[in-house]
């Protein structure tokens, strides 16, 4: 599998990172590296293999429907880059 | 242009009859104290981001745990839809970036959702039923609220709804009109609120419908959909297939092509548009949450949920019909709610069930329209309606008087005995007193009296007002009826 | 340096217990320490007076008879535990000045006991690496790389008014500073930790385990460091890398010492979905020493091609010595051995994808502006990752993309659950695996820093029973020709951590690992 320039600006773009024209070319040699080691798994039989969801071997436990959170606005403010009037602000978003 | 042909549900276009495909994915926001994957509180209108916790606000080391009770309720909502309870579920994340979503996904359920398949039967309007199947219903998180109207060039967040369990049920694209659509959603809703497990408040959000629509050539294959997002009204559902529903005719009439997308609801213009925001290539990149194990329910769980399900509107309807001998439709509208259900019950209980459901859905029903109240708020009582037709049945109160005496019930929320009383309505059945108002009526009109005679017999309704105005009403009528006929032959 | 800092946590134990001396001595110890050791770069954020305050608190807890197992003992904590008012940042730019307004369970558990800390420890960034070289904090240093301290006079390098000042009053101020030959990595993530540890400027420390981050390094630098099982420890308040991978664990200089923090560290947490609900076994009680009867499992995949022949060797002396201890070698097979990377590549890159989603630069962290959201999004995190970073969320997207899931990410979950059922298969036939913990010695900073398969590849015999969750340890086992340590990794059954602890206990006896990393032997 190689990956080309514009498959990887729609994985930057996918991922929200920033990905210059110019570095394109390199990330998509490095990425389609790894993409290559990791192809030998298809040498690998898997018919009727469950995939793995958890290690842990117990059932999801379920929590009593209880109010004991929030409340601590200021504390999940605090560390916001920006704030006004209680709420979180973001650059303007069109819709 | 397009018109509806009559007695179908086929559109006539230009180029011949169209038929509309419709979907619903409703989203019903869960009745629980706390969210979803956190212990703060689901409740509306707070102030903002007060009921959020570093959880819902996806702080680094943060984790979900998931509320029993949401579970349950979702279960409960299934086989309140008599679908089928997967035992085995898994929690996946969509991932999406959105200022509103702090995580970067959203953990709702893709391919193993907790329900499977189901269905809703539909009241129509003529009294018809019909059955449309549920394809799914998911449990998923809800995201919070961008505010873009308080800045000029910024967007406010309000995390207190991120991590509000939701319902999503999808159904199968089995509607084929908006009336259809409409009696859906409020099927749907009517079934939420006797579980008790969504309040249904769509002014709140708390109910909202993405509307998938396509035409095609009767009998056809399929056509391209669009999928309008967030509705939140039953008339804006109707007014939004029925705009679109249109629009894609008119488009496949001048030769073109409709594209697969999704559209927003303006419900100013009442028109649907694309939204432009959205048009990027979408992929939600679904994997199983690796923060949450899957879902493990036991059949004994189910079925103690199942043991405490509330008589729902289908079977109650169908209860009406049987015991009380209504009509399906009348059936249909005391059941859509369950208070207004229970409250004809207790009207109905040993009286003339006919009576019962005349008075709970003509005068009650008219009464708390004009008023804009629901029927918990009803300001006369189901007993004290109750007391009414009892003194209609034992003819103490004529069913002309009873109309005033339930008016003044509505104003004072009296019982209708205490009205009669104070009033002095009670019926005139002292037949002494009726003959001595008849005499007098007859005798003050000598003429038309002779011309009654003479064959005017149209006169006689004329005579009975006479005596029902002598009486203020009060006379029992068939009694004057009887008596009058009798003097008159003399 | 003084003598406290060469005691291992147990010592210190029986010394504050016999009133020898204080916690608060213990501790200004080792703050001492912290200072002279900042040349290793291991810590990020120092927290002396918080270490003092704490040390003073366990005093007077012990002096009350109320001294928890960990009492008065100072470690330091990797910088991926979040630490209630103390910077927590992963490593990360994009979490550089992040404070935390919660503990961690594992940290509040170690605090319960009356652990003291010393401050927070470097490591590779979000913990994606295995040489500490991909934290935007800078590279941790070995304290195994060769050099020598050296004393010159400060004020020659003093500029502007300090210079002026120096040279009117023409003191020499002395300081010695380390000049190194080579500089090697502590191996990674938790390379702070390691080389804290090794360093001797802290009694022991945090470490947290997604493919070997707590094995790898330990093996690297000549300590103790044990994964427990997946579930062992809560991840509540550690900062998320691959969900299903990650498991918290000590690193520490002795097995007894490990046994002592796991046990302080796990138990169940109710916040934590994944955290087992079952009870913690009293660690120390089962190093018995007595291994007799017990079946070691030797897998014939782990002897991997290019595997240098003293790693080949080291291993069959662990072999011997465990004979010798009673106990019966065992070949065993792990058929899908050879493919764990390649599955930990795609799961653990795509977890991260989307747990490290939530760095979006509008709750905490760093934002840099854009023109509007989206563009403020890319903007900050093309700043605020670094390049190893950027690489795995960028798999990670692509292996979850449509089209692609199938053929990676679920195969990948195939192969993992392949892999898992090797291990069962295995355990049928023995009690514990042994193996090595590292196909190589530390190697030097900026090293395999061009290929990142090659980097990858430092994780082949610890990634396995990462995937499967299992517990493993590794114990320092000697010298290569390289004068470099090396590790041996016991693994065992979910939730038996007791018996490889003893086991490994057994390991320590039998090699008398008693090396001290250059950097304090020239101390001390």
């Amino acid at each position: 599998m190689s990956l080309d320039k514009a498959t990887v600006a729609k994985i930057a773009h996918l991922a929200r990172i920033k990905v210059p024209e110019a570095d394109q070319e390199h990330l998509a040699g490095e990425l389609s590296n790894i993409l290559n080691f990791v192809e030998q798994l298809n040498e690998v039989d898997t018919v009727g293999v469950q995939p793995m969801t958890s290690v842990a071997p117990h059932k999801l436990r379920r929590r009593p429907d209880a109010v004991t959170d929030g409340g601590v606005r200021d504390a999940v403010l605090l560390n916001a880059p920006e704030t006004a009037e209680g709420f979180f602000v973001v650059p303007k978003v069109v819709e | 242009m397009t018109s509806v042909i009559e007695g179908t549900s086929l559109i006539q276009g230009e180029t011949g009859n169209w038929e509309v495909v419709i979907g619903l994915e409703v989203h019903a926001q869960v009745v629980s104290n706390a969210k979803l994957f956190s212990g703060a509180s689901a409740q509306f209108g707070a102030e903002p981001n007060t009921q959020v916790s570093f959880v819902d606000a996806a702080f680094p080391g943060m984790l979900p745990v998931i509320n029993e009770y949401c579970v349950e309720q979702a279960v409960r909502t299934g086989l309140g839809l008599k679908a089928q309870i997967n035992l085995f579920s898994v929690f996946d994340r969509k991932n999406y970036f959105y200022a509103d979503l702090p995580s970067g996904y959203q953990i709702s359920q893709f391919q193993q959702p907790i329900v499977g398949k189901g269905e809703i039967v539909l009241d129509m309007p003529d009294g018809s039923s019909r059955t449309v199947g549920v394809t799914r219903l998911h449990l998923e998180m809800d995201a919070g609220k961008s505010l873009h109207d308080q800045h000029p060039s910024k967007t406010y967040v309000d995390l207190n709804r991120s991590g509000v369990a939701l319902m999503e049920i999808v159904s199968e694209p089995d509607m084929r009109s908006a009336e259809e659509a409409a009696a859906y959603v409020r099927k749907l809703r009517a079934i939420l609120r006797y579980l008790g497990t969504c309040d249904g408040n769509m002014e709140e959000g708390s109910m909202r419908c993405d509307v998938n629509v396509s035409v095609r050539r009767p009998g056809g294959p399929l056509g391209t959909r669009t999928e309008t997002k967030n509705v939140n009204s039953i008339r804006y559902v109707q007014m939004a297939i029925e705009y679109e529903t249109r629009r894609q005719i008119e488009v496949l009439e001048e030769g073109g092509t409709i594209v697969q997308e999704t559209r927003l609801w303006d419900t100013t213009k009442f028109v649907t548009r694309s939204m432009r925001s959205k048009e990027e290539a979408h992929d939600y990149r679904y994997f199983p949450d690796p923060d949450l194990l899957p879902l493990e329910l036991e059949q004994d769980w189910v079925d103690a949920i199942k043991a405490t399900l509330p008589e729902l509107p289908d079977e109650k309807k169908a209860r009406f019909i049987s015991d009380y001998k209504l009509s399906p439709y009348d059936a249909g509208v005391l059941v859509a709610e369950r208070a207004s259900a229970a409250f004809y019950e207790t009207v109905a209980k040993g009286r003339d069930p006919k009576l019962a459901a005349n008075w709970t859905m003509g005068e009650l029903f008219g009464a708390l329209n004009k008023q804009g109240k629901g029927i918990d708020q009803s300001p006369v009582s189901a007993e004290n309606l109750g007391g009414l037709i009892d003194l209609i049945s034992d003819n103490t109160i004529s069913g002309r008087i009873a109309k005033d005496v339930f008016a003044e019930m509505v104003e004072t929320g009296k019982p209708a005995a205490l009205i009669v009383e104070e009033k002095g309505l009670r019926q005139v059945t002292d037949t002494g007193a009726i003959d001595s108002a008849i005499a007098g009526v007859l005798a003050a009109n000598p003429d038309k009296v002779a011309d009654y005679k003479g064959g005017k017999e149209k006169l006689f309704g004329f005579f009975v007002g006479q005596v029902m105005k002598q009486t203020q009403g009060k006379a029992n009528p068939a009694l004057v009826n009887e008596l009058l006929t009798k003097k008159l032959k003399e | 340096m003084t003598d406290l800092t060469k005691l291992t946590m147990t010592g210190a134990l029986e010394g504050l217990a016999k009133g020898e001396f204080t916690s608060v001595e213990l501790t200004e110890a080792h703050v001492r320490a912290v200072e002279a050791s900042r040349a290793l770069n291991a810590y990020i954020t120092e927290t002396p007076d918080q270490a003092i305050a704490m040390s003073e608190r366990a005093d007077a807890q012990r002096a009350k008879g109320e001294a928890g197992p960990m009492n008065g003992l100072p470690i330091a904590v990797k910088d991926l535990f979040c630490t209630a008012g103390f910077q927590t940042t992963a490593g990360s730019h994009i979490l550089e000045g992040f404070k935390p307004p919660y503990e961690s369970t594992v940290t509040a558990n170690l605090w319960r006991d009356g652990a003291v800390m010393l401050g927070k420890v470097n490591l590779d960034e979000f913990a994606m690496g295995s040489s500490n070289v991909t934290s935007y904090f800078g590279p941790v240093i070995s304290p195994w790389s060769p050099g020598v301290l050296v004393q010159r006079d400060a004020a020659e390098t003093d500029a502007g008014f300090l210079a002026e000042v120096t040279a009117a009053i023409r003191q020499p101020r002395p300081v010695q500073e380390w000049q190194w030959s080579r500089k090697l990595v502590p191996g990674g993530s938790s390379g702070g930790s390691a080389a804290a540890v090794a360093a001797r400027c802290a009694m022991a420390a945090t470490g947290t385990d997604t493919g070997g981050s707590i094995r790898q390094p330990a093996s690297f630098v000549g300590i103790v460091g044990i994964k427990p099982t997946y579930g062992r420890c809560s991840r509540w308040g550690i900062v998320s890398f691959a969900s299903s991978l990650d498991q918290a664990g000590p690193m520490t200089r002795t097995v007894a010492d490990a046994a002592l923090m796991l046990g302080s560290m796990c138990g169940y947490d109710p916040k934590d979905s994944t955290s087992v609900d079952m009870p913690v076994p009293d660690f120390k009680a089962a190093l018995t020493g007595d291994i007799r009867g017990l079946k070691v499992g030797i897998p014939k995949e782990y002897r991997v091609d290019g595997m240098p022949a003293e790693i080949e060797k080291l291993w069959q002396q662990g072999i011997d010595w465990l004979r010798a201890a009673g106990a019966e070698p065992v070949e065993i097979s792990l058929p899908h051995t050879k493919y764990a990377l390649a599955t930990y590549y795609i799961v653990a890159p795509a977890e991260c994808s989307s747990n490290l989603a939530r760095y979006d630069g509008v709750r905490f962290g760093l934002r840099v502006e854009g023109g509007d959201l989206k563009e403020m999004y890319e903007n900050t995190r093309a700043e605020g990752f670094g390049a190893e970073v950027k690489r795995r969320i960028m798999i990670g997207t692509y292996v979850l993309s449509a089209g692609y899931y199938d053929a990676y990410y679920r195969k990948a979950q195939q192969v993992r659950t392949r892999i898992a059922q090797d291990f069962e298969e295995a355990f049928k036939l023995c009690d514990v695996i042994l193996t090595p913990t590292a196909p190589s010695t530390a190697f030097e900073i900026g090293a395999n820093m061009d290929d990142p398969i090659a980097m990858y590849l430092n994780d082949v015999f610890t990634v396995p029973a990462s995937l499967a969750g299992l517990p493993g340890i590794s114990v320092p086992a000697g010298l290569a020709s390289d004068g470099l340590p090396l590790g041996l990794q016991i693994l065992g059954r979910p939730f038996d951590e007791a018996t490889v602890l003893k086991v490994a206990g057994v390991v320590e006896s039998a090699a008398d690992f008693t090396a001290l990393p250059p950097f304090v032997s020239a101390r001390y």
